[in-house]
Parts: structure tokens; C-alpha cells; sequence
């Protein structure tokens, strides 16, 4: 993507010959996208990020489709740039959303989703893998049954519901082919395949329509206006190439190193849960509970052995609040203070794994010498519910909830 | 490429643009993490310790236990250990209490009382904002742990009482969770509104709440 920024500098939308080489490289680099995820490149739109995708997903089928309805479904595990834009659909634009819990592992029952179909409903929206906890979810059988409800209801292919699935965490490692998958709108982007920052790009399925939600020049068929970024959007298309290309033979070397990790874990550490079922698993996510210790206080002691981690505790986020994705496999806030995740990599090997175990054991035993809790888990009972740890007040998240709006 | 190599910013700290703030510990709240002072190590034997106290929850992350030995005669602070489930703040603040109460000859209780979140955040080279509440927990769990003392050691008169008063009728808000919001960063009548949407539907609860939030400010933050 280098000669981009100076050699090949032009503008896209211009008519000189440097805009025609800038033009050539837009074309080559959608060509090759859509080749990769199985579209014609008409039915790629770039913009800014994955979250710019989702939010152009969702906002503009749901504006432009309004008239045939106002239902919108998704789940509760989906990454915010899906949440907060159904939130805001909801309260701000008169939609009904139907958020649906997943199951315990994780994964949503694509029959809840099905079950949850009606006359109105125009968009569905369901992500391909969870990035918290790396569960895969039945895209497949959520789109079978979405065209089968078409087909009993006399909806034709371009007729509402559309189905749409943020594939950011499985760019790297998952069949990324939208008529296999049976998908409508596919966000996929830089950031998660090792491409550059700051691009994402939308699959529409011809034939279908947006509401766009930038306006200028009409760029990307006026569906995202702005001049393109061109060196981002080259280093995302070979990113993407690369990421596919090796998909296969990595995810078999991180299968095993994930299997290893999380197999080292329970081992040599007590009261750990695996948050996420084990098998519909991206092979980069490990993702785990530690009881009686918090993990904010776990990252900073990994983060002084050189070892980078991140936790779904309230006391890591900007918004104190656990993390929803945590919450949302039904066990106690406990779990979500005390979760931990880590992800794999390319460059990630055996001897790294051995190494964080032992010094997440070493850390462990100390907070937990620290800690006062000393939890129980031989009665299963008391781990049913967020509530069972809640002796006095409520926990402030809670709390804001319950408090109606302005 | 060489060139913009070089003018890259490799330290590890991040500084907030607009306040200023650091995202980072200070190194004394990272001393007193890794190297937490006066910690309970051992289960302590039936009355090895005048009084013990414990506060939070594990639901909602933050807990906290102290255990005292105090001077009769002299009122003074003697031991102090502790343990602490919670996140780095959390940790650090109450090392740092530990030592602030049992530094010299140990302060007397009515001193040890007088401790204020602030001052804690203070020794420890101030916290990050969103960090704040983290550090309260320890005078709380002091005030719980002498309370249990002055009731075991016959002086029930000294115990200090502190309950639950609902403040906005209409959505059940308390004095505890004005404290909380305060603590959280709002400073005045609309930043508690925004928070808990007090008084928005119960007018009468107004002069109280804007009491309530001028206590607690000053009482954490101290006088402007």
C-alpha cells in the first residue's frame, strides 16, 4: 500500500492521469475483495471501519426499508457497533428491535430467530463470530431458515427481511463466500486480519438498497460519499488475500495451540471456567473466569511480564459496567469481573503459551492471596442467576438501567 | 520511511487531551500493587484481632476486609491487615490506608476516622478519574470494622450510624446512591440527574438532593 501515500496519489473521482491510475487501483482492489468473498465488485462498498459497515448496514436498510415494516432482530452478544445502532433506531426513530439472548455457550438458536420472524420484520443482523469469546454462529442455518420464511410468506429475494452478519473476527480464519453463507450485507475490515486501520467495507447484494449515511460526492455509488482511502483500501484488499489464503493451514496450527492453552489452564489453575463453547470456536479466542480474583488487576500484573490481555470486568471499561457478552452466557457478574481474554496470533508459539500460563498462575495465586472470597462452587445452586453474590445495593450498572429516560 | 519511524511516539503512558489526566498508575499506586503492604497472610487465630470489618460485594467487583488490633487505653490503632478483592486501585488504596492509619505509633481512631477518600488518592499520586470510587471502599470498610470494635469493646455511644434514607420518593433513590453518583464524578444537581434521574420526578426532593451533593462532594473531593 505504500506507494499510495506519494507516488500514486491522485484522486479516484479525477479525470487526469493520476486520478485514472488511483481509479485503476480502486478497481483492482475490489475486484480482488470481491472475488475473495464470492460477489461481483458492484456489490462492495468500502467506507471507514467495521463499525462505519455495521452502522450503514443497520441505519440504512432499516431507513430505506421503512415502509414495509419497522422489526428489527439481532442478539444480545453483538459488538456495540450493532447494539447501539438498534438502540438508536429504537429510541430515536420508532423501531421495535428484539434483541436475543444466546444460549449458555454462547451461540444463538437460529429456531429463536425464525420463531421471531414477523410480517414486519425488514432486517435481521447476527454476527459471524463473537469477539469476546470466539463463538461461532449458525449463519448458515440462520439464512436457510430465513428464506424458507421468505418462500412460506411469498417474499421474493429483493423483499425485506435481510439478513446481515458482521464477519470482522472470522476474516481470518472462516469461508468468507456470502452465497454460501445465504447472507444479504456482509462488514468485514482491516483492523482484524493484520490490514491497516481505518478501513471497512460493506457486501450489498445487488438489487438491494440503502439509506446512506454519509453524504458528498457520491462516492462508492453515493452510498459513502468521501474520497476513498486508497492506500487503506489496497492494504486491506491484499490483507485480506493473504488472511484467506492462509486460513486453512492456520487455523489447524492455532487449534491446537488454543486446545493446548486452554487444556494448561484448567490444569493448573482452580476455579476456571471456559466462557464460550469449545467446538464453534474461532481458533484465536481463549476466553476464561477466573473465580475470587478481578481482572483488571490480573492485566496489570500480566502487562509487567510483557503479556497482553484484556477482561470483560466492570473495572477495565470506560463505562464500569461488565461486559455484556460475559453476561449474556447467564452466570453471575462474578464471572464477568473475573474474566480473561487472550488471543492468538501469527506470531503466537507454544513456548508464549507455556510462559503466560505460568506467570497467570503466579499472578493468580498472589491476588488470590490478596482477595478475601473464597467461593464456593461445590453447590451449583448458588451459581445460577447474576444476582446470588449480591449481598446489599445494587450494582451501579443495574441502577442505571432501571432509571427511565429523560 | 525512515524519517517517520523516528518521530514516533514510543512511551508508554497515554495522557486524556482534554483533562490532561494520566491513563497510568502512578508508580507509588503500582509499588503498593505489586508490593502490598500489611496484608493478611495467614487466617487469623480466634481474637488475635480486636475487630473486623468487611464491605462490597463480589457482584459488583469491589471487596473489601480489614482486621484491627487496637489500644484500649490510648485509643491508638495498633495493627491493621487486610485483604481486598478488586481491581489495581482498589489494592493500592488500601495498602496505602493500611499504612496512613498504623504509620508512627498508630493513629487514634477519631484521626483514623477523619480519613478521607482524597487523602489516600493523595499519598498515592492521585488516580485516574474513573478510579476514584474505587479508593472509598477503604475508609468504609474502616468505619465498618471500628464500628464492630466500639460495639464488642462496650462503647456502643461511639458507633457511627449510617443507613440507607430514601431521598426522591418517586424512584426509590437513597442518600447512598447520591454518594455513589457523586463519586462517580458528578458534581452538582444536573450531574446527579443525568445520573439517577433524581428529583426529575419527585420536585420536593430537590433542596435535599442538592445538600446531599454538596456533603459528598466536599466530603471526597474536598472544598472547592
Amino acid at each position: 500500500m505504500a506507494p499510495y501515500f506519494f507516488e500514486i496519489a491522485g484522486n479516484p473521482s479525477a479525470l487526469h492521469l493520476d486520478g485514472r491510475k488511483a481509479k485503476n487501483a480502486l478497481s483492482l482492489a475490489r475486484q480482488k475483495v470481491a472475488k475473495i468473498v464470492n460477489a461481483d465488485p458492484g456489490e462492495i462498498i468500502f467506507c471507514g471501519s467495521g463499525t462505519e459497515s455495521d452502522n450503514l448496514a443497520i441505519l440504512g436498510v432499516a431507513r430505506f426499508y421503512k415502509s414495509k415494516g419497522n422489526y428489527l432482530i439481532s442478539t444480545n452478544i453483538e459488538h456495540h457497533a450493532v447494539l447501539n445502532s438498534f438502540e438508536h433506531l429504537e429510541k430515536k426513530e420508532g423501531f421495535k428491535i428484539s434483541i436475543l439472548e444466546v444460549e449458555k455457550n454462547g451461540i444463538i438458536n437460529a429456531e429463536k430467530i425464525l420463531a421471531n420472524i414477523k410480517a414486519g420484520t425488514i432486517l435481521i443482523s447476527v454476527m459471524y463470530a463473537n469477539n469476546e469469546i470466539g463463538t461461532i454462529q449458525p449463519i448458515r442455518q440462520i439464512a436457510k431458515l430465513i428464506k424458507k420464511w421468505k418462500a412460506d410468506n411469498n417474499r421474493g429475494p429483493l423483499e425485506p427481511p435481510f439478513f446481515h452478519t458482521d464477519a470482522c473476527q472470522a476474516a481470518g480464519y472462516l469461508d468468507l463466500d456470502v452465497k454460501k453463507l445465504g447472507v444479504d450485507l456482509m462488514t468485514l475490515n482491516g483492523s482484524k486480519i493484520y490490514g491497516p486501520k481505518g478501513v471497512g467495507m460493506l457486501y450489498l447484494r445487488r438489487g438491494l438498497n440503502l439509506e446512506p449515511i454519509v453524504f458528498g460526492g457520491g462516492q462508492e455509488k453515493g452510498l459513502r460519499s468521501g474520497t476513498e482511502n486508497l492506500a487503506g483500501i489496497v492494504g486491506f484488499a491484499k490483507a485480506l488475500g493473504l488472511a484467506q489464503k492462509n486460513r486453512k493451514k492456520e487455523t489447524a496450527r492455532l487449534l491446537a495451540l488454543r486446545d493446548y492453552f486452554f487444556k494448561r489452564i484448567l490444569k493448573n489453575i482452580s476455579k476456571t471456567f471456559i466462557n464460550g463453547d469449545l467446538i464453534n470456536r474461532l481458533p484465536n479466542n481463549i476466553n476464561v473466569s477466573i473465580l475470587d480474583i478481578e481482572g483488571e488487576a490480573v492485566l496489570l500484573y500480566l502487562d509487567e511480564a510483557g503479556i497482553s490481555a484484556s477482561t470483560g470486568s466492570a473495572c477495565d471499561s470506560s463505562r464500569l459496567e461488565p461486559s455484556h457478552v460475559i453476561l449474556a452466557l447467564g452466570r453471575p457478574y462474578e464471572y464477568a469481573h473475573g474474566s480473561l481474554r487472550f488471543t492468538l496470533g501469527k506470531q503466537t508459539v507454544k513456548e508464549e503459551i507455556d510462559y503466560t500460563v505460568r506467570a497467570l498462575k503466579e499472578t493468580v495465586e498472589k491476588l488470590r492471596q490478596i482477595s478475601p472470597l473464597n467461593i464456593q462452587i461445590r453447590n451449583k445452586q448458588t451459581l445460577v442467576g447474576k444476582k446470588v453474590f449480591i449481598q446489599s445495593g445494587r450494582p451501579h450498572w443495574e441502577r442505571k438501567k432501571l432509571s427511565p429516560d429523560p | 520511511m525512515t524519517q517517520i519511524k523516528k518521530k514516533i511516539n514510543l512511551r508508554s503512558d497515554v495522557m486524556n487531551q482534554s483533562t490532561g489526566q494520566s491513563w497510568v498508575y502512578s508508580d507509588i499506586v503500582k509499588d503498593h500493587f505489586f508490593n502490598p503492604r500489611n496484608l493478611l497472610l495467614e487466617n487469623p487465630r480466634t481474637g488475635e484481632y480486636d475487630a473486623v470489618g468487611e464491605v462490597g460485594s463480589p457482584a459488583c467487583g469491589d471487596v473489601m476486609k480489614m482486621w484491627l488490633k487496637i489500644d484500649k487505653p490510648s485509643d491508638k490503632i495498633k495493627d491493621l491487615k487486610w485483604r481486598t478483592f478488586g481491581c489495581g486501585s482498589a489494592i493500592a488504596a488500601t495498602s496505602m490506608f493500611s499504612l496512613m492509619v498504623t504509620e508512627g505509633d498508630g493513629l487514634k481512631i477519631n484521626q483514623a476516622i477523619k480519613i478521607k477518600p482524597q487523602d489516600i488518592m493523595k499519598r498515592l499520586g492521585g488516580l485516574p478519574e474513573r478510579k476514584i470510587h474505587c479508593s472509598v471502599l477503604a475508609d468504609k470498610a474502616f468505619r465498618k470494622a471500628i464500628n464492630n470494635y466500639f460495639r464488642d469493646s462496650g462503647q456502643p455511644d461511639r458507633i457511627i450510624v449510617e443507613s440507607g434514607r430514601i431521598i426522591d420518593k418517586r424512584l426509590n433513590i437513597t442518600d447512598k446512591d447520591i454518594e455513589e453518583a457523586v463519586l462517580e464524578g458528578a458534581r452538582d444537581l444536573a450531574g446527579v440527574q443525568k445520573k439517577l434521574k433524581a428529583g426529575v420526578g419527585d420536585k420536593e426532593a430537590i433542596p435535599e438532593l442538592e445538600q446531599l451533593i454538596r456533603f459528598y462532594a466536599e466530603k471526597y473531593y474536598g472544598k472547592e
